[in-house]
């Protein structure tokens, strides 16, 4: 998985309506496979409905995005693109793990159980080869002694890192995180981060939709500042985060760090 | 100054706590001497008819419509929520319907039109609509007996509830375990067994076992149909016998012990779903040998934030 080629997210003319409201506003954007993009704006900027496009979780009104160049959500033939049905769907979400605000973990199943559930539904690995696997990502995250243990028993940093774990079962090309440590208590973002920053020497493509400007200034290779839906700003994460170009970014971040 | 080891504590008292209780036993122990001893219960009437062949056999009929009344509206019921669930308009319009309908008939009244449906149609047919074509044809009479009419409308009416109570558990799970069953590209199926299900039972099994319970006695109504389930043969011995007041506490013992027995079934029932609540931070079942050295290890553990 080291420097895999794959992984390669190409978004072209999105937008994107919730009834009159515009939340993407004609949005393009390339990620090289195994870079770390970070997505930066104020709340209602519209950088989590990008992130659910992305995994098809929101479908987009207009313009296209491609993994590989797979069309998610549609299936290209000739010219033209002919929208999958939603056992389709669900099979090509296998290639982009999600990991979400709350975590979500089952809360019914064990840690372990949380971790086998996906490779072992979709026939990638038996339950046994699954249960290795998963033992190797609680390795990963730092928790293998919580592998019989009930989520809700651990705390919001130790779910966030097994929701994690969970995203990595599938072997996915792509990693997304959509504000991975705001319902995290301060002294819990840190252990969260850090193993995101271990997947961003993977290999894996990361998006990561966050908050934590120290977070991107250290392992961004792209930042990417959204402003009422539209793209203001994107570059190096140096530039962008040192010597911000448009005004909004300045504001923001003037905000963000003082 | 005494030391703390010679203060002594002493518990707060609540008298009027003590006399309501009196009062209460006092109340309990007449009701008792009343019905214990006043001889138009006539207990040995009771006594002697409760273990009656014939009144089990009425038994055996009650607790057979109850079972699959039960089953059969929890299938039915589990497709109806499913159809009002569903993204598709037209099947939840018709779930929707369907529930509207048999939410607002009265059982007995359903059970009367069934028993009557042979005046209606007299012959049941398999086949294609709007053509001739006829597979195999029944008559009426003959498919809607006592028996069937009764399991037929008690699902019907059932599942209405059932479908209703379903859909609620369902909706009582948190939307983020939806998106994470998807996200995981799980299939529906799956999502909607193993993911939302599971949760939703926790909403479900209390309310559904009321509704069961209900069922148990509301199979009392299919008297109407003449069949002789419990209430029906009670009602059959005592007009023969005029012995009233001793039968049907037989019925009233009998629907008691069917609602503690499924009262008791729930209890457990909950109890097993609850494994997951419960205060040990580790499974216990699977990890018997290593949750010691586990438990040694263990970070602090924090209530879920959100």
């Amino acid at each position: 998985m080291l420097n895999s080629p794959e992984g390669h997210i190409s978004i072209t003319g999105v937008s994107k309506y919730f009834g009159r409201h515009k939340a993407l506003d004609n949005v393009s954007l390339e990620i090289p496979p195994g870079t770390v993009t970070v997505i930066l704006g104020p709340s209602g900027s519209g950088k989590s409905t990008l992130l659910r496009t992305i995994n098809h979780l929101e479908r987009v009104d207009e313009g296209f995005i491609q993994i590989d160049g797979d069309y998610i959500g549609y299936r290209r033939q000739g010219d033209k693109l002919y929208e999958l049905k939603e056992k389709e769907i669900l099979r090509q979400r296998v290639n982009v793990g999600y990991v979400f605000q709350n975590f979500n973990l089952f809360p019914h199943m064990t840690v372990l159980e949380n971790l086998i559930e996906a490779p072992v539904a979709h026939r990638q690995l038996t339950k046994k080869q699954a249960t290795e696997r998963a033992y190797e990502l609680l390795d990963v995250v730092g928790l293998r002694n919580k592998a019989d243990a009930w989520s809700r028993h651990l705390s919001g940093g130790q779910q966030q890192r097994i929701a994690i774990a969970r995203a990595l079962a599938l072997k996915p090309r792509v990693m997304l995180f959509d504000e991975p440590t705001s319902a995290l208590d301060p002294e819990l973002v840190g252990e969260v981060l850090d193993v995101i920053k271990t997947l961003a020497r993977s290999g894996t493509t990361l998006v990561v939709v966050t908050h934590e400007i120290g977070f991107a200034r250290e392992v961004a290779d792209q930042v990417v500042f959204m402003v009422d839906g539209k793209i203001v700003e994107q570059g190096e994460s140096d530039a962008v985060l040192n010597r911000p170009q448009h005004p909004r970014t300045r504001q923001f971040l003037s905000k963000v760090l003082s | 100054m005494k030391t703390h080891e010679t203060i002594k504590v002493v518990p707060a008292r609540y008298p009027l706590r003590i006399v309501g209780a009196g009062v209460a036993l006092l109340i309990l122990a007449i009701v008792i001497q009343s019905v214990a001893f006043n001889p138009r219960w006539e207990w040995g009437v009771f006594a002697r008819w409760f273990f009656d062949p014939i009144i089990l056999e009425g038994l055996g009929q009650t607790l057979l419509l109850t079972l699959l009344g039960t089953v059969l509206s929890v299938i039915f019921g589990g497709v109806l929520a499913l159809c009002r669930l569903s993204s598709s308009w037209l099947l939840s319009s018709l779930a929707w319907g369907y529930i509207w309908l048999f939410r607002s008939l009265p059982l007995i009244v359903v059970l009367i039109v069934l028993y009557n449906f042979s005046y209606l149609y007299d012959t049941l047919s398999v086949g294609i609509p709007f053509t001739g074509i006829t597979w195999a044809s029944y008559q009426t009479i003959n498919v809607l007996g006592q028996f069937s009419t009764a399991v037929f409308g008690l699902t019907l009416v059932q599942s209405a509830y059932t479908a209703e109570i379903i859909r609620g558990g369902f909706l009582g799970v948190d939307h983020g375990q939806y998106e994470a069953a998807s996200a995981l590209g799980l299939p529906a199926w799956r999502r909607t067994l193993r993911i939302i299900l599971p949760q939703a039972l926790r909403t479900i099994l209390p309310s559904g076992f009321n509704e069961i319970i209900s069922l148990a006695k509301g199979t009392a109504m299919v008297y109407v149909l003449a069949m002789p389930e419990l209430f029906y043969t009670i009602q059959m011995i005592y007009n023969r016998t005029q012995e009233v007041i001793p039968l049907l506490m037989v019925g009233a013992v009998w629907y008691l012990v069917i609602t503690s027995f499924l009262s008791a079934i729930q209890y457990l029932v909950e109890r097993a779903l609850a494994k997951s609540e419960r205060r040990s931070a580790v499974n216990t079942n699977r990890s018997r040998a290593v949750a010691p050295a586990a438990t040694a290890t263990q970070e602090p553990a924090h209530a879920q934030l959100s």
